[in-house]
């Protein structure tokens, strides 16, 4: 078995005329939690939407556990997806639906299990991220953290091989953003999934992270450990890793000369 | 890229949005033998788009009646043909007014409740995650929504115009003395099956299947913004009570003319 689930090679998407990933080339190991990183802007949710399909690129292969994402049909497309869990930065909870009925969703569109057995599976998806006593709760009356970690009981529901995190760390308080962190080790070795987290929230990834990526202008501009990567050679790594105001992305955005600017000829 | 006349790039864009329109159609007709499998869906819906609807359509169906009473009465009086009373009530509302202000009422109440629902749900990503969990948004969102709406408006119609007869009776006979008898024989004299009461239901039932497809469309296809959803639900009302009116005069030209 390939040791890598997923593998991208020169990928190209552009949205209009604006090119996202100008020849991208990178892989996520099976079993291990991959981050990728990068300013807001670069395409990082977008690359997830490539690889679960709901986007095509451009030029590139995209292979999830052998399969080419791109030359599937729906069909095809569907049966993926019901081995990957997506997390959405909103949870996208369905919001007729109570906690229990969310997490229930997909085993109820996708087998044909018996009542028991569903709420069996459901209790028990909502006991690993501690909610199992919310089941009755509508999605409007949980806390960010908790809707997140519905969403996550909800995404591991159907047993998945690859969770894919859309910056699971946004819009937290301290503990929310602790329990959910340690949640997404904890799962990702208990059931043996392969994670790979987009985000910009460098100090939170880098705790849990096994390998990451820095992409930044369509572009991989750095890959390794996150150690690695905070001692980097390149300037701009060790700019983005360590969240200095002023390096390679200047602080300033270009403007004329400032005693120009505000004096006048008379400068 | 060379400049076109706007007129071509409004025309070309109003062809290629009818376009998807027809084929976003065809995905959800696809789609319903598998509703079909799982009636509940539906029958939620019908609570939604239908029941909830009832107030409205029987609040006005009753005025719209009463004032056919009064308007008629008055003007049939003074032909002396004030027993003729119930026939003008009667077809006006089975042909005409039951349909189409039914059809009105139905895009303002249940369409753009139904645009709204679907756009929040794309704005919010509900719809992304469906995809997402395999699960095809347009079956299990759209596709039941578009059924309840299309067999929601023929019966709201029905009750409209049952309760129009009524009103046109409690201001014609109770109020204004016409004969009981006059009233209701007229009708059953004048009003035919297949003319005029099956010629309603299938206006009806067209609008219903008109005015659910478009709050689907807009729906579906709303930008993922506070604007973009409020923009889905205005089109989705000005352009249901404008393919309305344009298809009554359509329809009614295909079926009462050739008397």
């Amino acid at each position: 078995m390939d040791d890598n689930l997923v593998e991208i090679q020169g990928l190209h998407f552009r949205r209009g005329r604006q090119v996202i990933f100008d020849g991208v080339d990178l892989s996520i190991p099976r079993g291990k939690i991959t981050a990728i990183m990068g300013p807001s802007g670069t395409g990082k949710t977008t690359l997830l939407r490539l690889i679960g399909g709901q986007l095509r690129p451009d030029a590139g292969t995209l292979r999830v556990d052998g399969t080419n994402v791109p030359d599937l049909g729906r069909s095809g497309l569907y049966a993926l997806r019901r081995r990957m869990g997506m997390l959405f930065q909103s949870g996208a909870l369905l919001t007729d639906l109570n906690v229990f009925e969310n997490v229930a969703f997909p085993v109820r569109e996708h087998t044909k299990l018996p009542e028991a057995l569903v709420r069996d599976v459901v209790l028990m998806k909502l006991e690993l991220v501690g909610l199992r006593g919310a089941h009755r709760l509508m999605p409007e009356e949980l806390s960010g953290g908790m809707a997140r970690r519905v969403a996550l009981a909800r995404a591991i529901a159907l047993d998945p091989l690859m969770i894919l995190y859309d910056e699971p760390f946004v819009g937290l308080d301290p503990i929310s953003m602790g329990v959910v962190v340690r949640l997404i080790r904890r799962l990702n070795d208990t059931l043996g999934l392969t994670s790979v987290i987009v985000t910009h929230d460098v100090h939170e990834v880098t705790a849990i992270a096994d390998f990451c990526y820095l992409l930044s202008a369509g572009k991989v501009m750095g890959a390794g450990s996150p150690q690695s990567l905070a001692d980097s050679a390149s300037e701009w790594v060790r700019q983005f890793m360590n969240g200095l105001d002023d390096g390679p992305v200047p602080f300033h955005y270009p403007a004329p000369d400032y005693a120009r600017d505000l004096l006048g000829d008379a400068a | 890229m060379a400049q076109r006349p706007i007129s071509f790039t409004v025309l070309s864009d109003m062809l290629a949005g009818l376009g998807r329109s027809a084929l976003f159609l065809l995905r959800i007709l696809g789609g319903l033998p598998s509703v079909l499998v799982r009636p509940g869906l539906v029958i939620q819906q019908i609570y939604a788009v239908g029941v909830l609807s009832l107030i409205i359509i029987i609040v006005s169906g009753t005025f719209v009646g009463m004032v056919l009473g009064l308007q008629g009465y008055n003007t049939l009086r003074n032909f002396g043909a004030a027993e003729s009373l119930g026939v003008i009530v009667a077809l006006s509302l089975l042909r005409e007014l039951g349909p189409v202000v039914t059809g009105l009422l139905f895009a303002g109440r249940a369409g753009s409740a139904l645009a709204a629902e679907i756009g929040l749900m794309r704005a919010t990503e509900q719809l992304s995650a469906m995809e997402m969990m395999a699960v095809d948004p347009v079956r299990r969102v759209v596709a039941p929504r578009f059924l309840a709406g299309a067999l929601s408006m023929p019966l709201l119609s029905a009750i409209f115009t049952a309760l129009g007869i009524f009103g046109g009776y409690l201001v014609g006979v109770e109020m204004l003395n016409v004969d009981a008898g006059a009233y209701w024989g007229q009708i059953q004299n004048a009003a035919t099956f297949q003319d005029d009461v099956l010629n309603g239901i299938l206006k009806s039932l067209v609008f219903g299947v008109v005015v659910s497809w478009i709050a689907v469309y807009q729906g579906y296809h709303s930008q993922p913004t506070s604007e973009g959803v409020s923009r889905a639900t205005t089109s989705t009302v000005v352009i249901s009570s404008l393919a309305i009116l344009g298809l009554d005069f359509i329809l009614t030209g295909l079926m009462f003319t050739g008397e």
